[in-house]
């Protein structure tokens, strides 16, 4: 049963996964497609995360998982704003000149 | 055949090797880079399903993680002075001479065919020198085969290590003195409270990466490669700026490493011993002291390397180099 839960939540988090990749190669500009990415890699990885919890033997094991989930989505959310603000100020300084 | 996880490796071998092309192909150095990363970590996941989980740390903390990071810098550096190749909108570059790159398909060639020679011509199926390690395992001193081998029983190959990378910082700051000619873009406030909340977990798990090797998949360069994170973080946030009055402190923690390494080998020999035949019952003492001090000296060096010049006070230097 907590097997078959794990792997409804692993397979939907592969969803986001996907929604994401979609996203990344069918938006028009680098905001959207970072749109796209952050937010479904963040909840696809959170979902997988938890499915594997679910799966995990200790618990020693499910806050490795937590705090793999909570760093990634920490860095993914910082990098996200790095490449938006990189694109802005790069925009900004092409119009400028 | 039946392996259930065969389609991925199969998978994950194809991926390797189509991003391994295309890094070389593409035309624009910043998607080299980024190819070049993202190639390192599918190799690290191809050593996690070899069964090499030393190797595939190594390589997501140097080869990937490190190496990326210098490899960026090297770009940054190199646009600041307008010397990054191709870049969109620009004028093609002069082609490769025909006789350079003849000359570098012979010699790629040659070593790919020594290399299927020497796959084809070693014997299948054999353990290696496996069963020596597991017999010698009681007298190294350690529980992690990989570190055995690589502090104890070849620790003379480790030693060399440590020196390519005394000997890379000592090229480094022969070639680049002085101010940088590109400093660094300030990263705003969000990337600075990121780097305030991971600083202290990639102390933490650097540290214990060292200490781990002793009987788990870890040891000096992966805790040394996260340390030397830290290193980038503190430069990039600028909580941390070279000066020429550290140089000093800097060229002593450069050869820490080397010299407590080579130290330890040398004061151990004699009484009927060689040099890195550790003393009965201090093989794990020894071990961990050289580790600490090869650790501290590949994070400070790595972390130079990403500054890439001695911060030295040249005379009548301007802010910005012509």
């Amino acid at each position: 049963m907590i097997s078959m839960v794990a792997m409804v939540l692993i397979g939907a988090g592969a969803l986001f996964f996907l929604a994401g990749t979609i996203g990344l190669l069918r938006f028009p500009d680098l905001h959207c497609q970072l749109h796209a990415l952050t937010k479904a890699d963040g909840l696809g990885l959170t979902l997988i995360g938890l499915g594997a919890a679910l799966l995990a033997g200790s618990v020693g094991d499910i806050a490795r998982i937590a705090l793999i989930c909570a760093f990634a989505a920490l860095s993914g959310a910082t990098c996200g704003h790095l490449i938006a603000r990189h694109a802005r100020r790069g925009d900004a300084e092409g119009r400028d000149v | 055949m039946s392996e259930p996880l065969f389609l991925f490796d199969l998978l994950l071998a194809l991926a390797v090797v189509a991003i391994a092309a295309a890094a070389l192909l593409v035309r624009d150095a910043f998607a080299m880079i980024v190819l070049f990363v993202v190639f390192g970590l599918l190799s690290a996941l191809a050593w996690v399903r070899l069964a090499a989980p030393d190797v595939a740390l190594a390589e997501a903390a140097i080869g990937t993680g490190l190496t990326g990071a210098l490899l960026l810098k090297t770009l940054h550096h190199l646009r600041a002075r307008g010397m990054a190749g191709w870049e969109p909108g620009a004028a093609a570059p002069r082609p490769v001479p025909r006789a350079v790159a003849s000359l570098n398909a012979g010699l790629t060639l040659a070593v790919v065919a020594g290399l299927g020679v020497a796959i084809l011509g070693s014997p299948l199926r054999v353990t290696g020198l496996e069963i020596a390690v597991a017999e010698a395992m009681p007298l190294s001193g350690v529980d992690n085969p990989v570190t055995a081998v690589l502090l104890n029983f070849r620790a003379y190959d480790t030693l060399m290590e440590v020196v390519v990378l005394l000997a890379a910082i000592i090229v480094v700051w022969q070639v680049e003195r002085g101010a940088d000619a590109a400093p660094a873009p300030s990263l705003g406030p969000i990337w600075q409270g990121f780097a305030r909340l991971t600083l202290p977990a990639a102390a933490i798990v650097g540290v214990y990466l060292l200490w781990a090797g002793a009987e788990a998949p870890g040891g000096a360069f992966q805790g040394g490669a996260m340390l030397a994170a830290i290193g980038l973080m503190l430069l990039l946030t600028g909580l941390y700026r070279p000066h020429p009055d550290h140089r000093a402190t800097a060229r002593l923690l450069f050869v820490l490493g080397t010299v407590a390494f080579a130290a330890v080998a040398l004061l151990v020999a004699g009484a009927g011993r060689a040099s890195f035949e550790y003393p009965q019952g201090h093989a794990k003492t020894l071990i961990l002291l050289i580790e600490g001090l090869v650790t501290i000296s590949i994070a400070v060096t790595l972390t130079a390397l990403f500054h890439g010049r001695e911060p030295a006070a040249l005379k009548g230097e301007l802010r910005h180099d012509p």
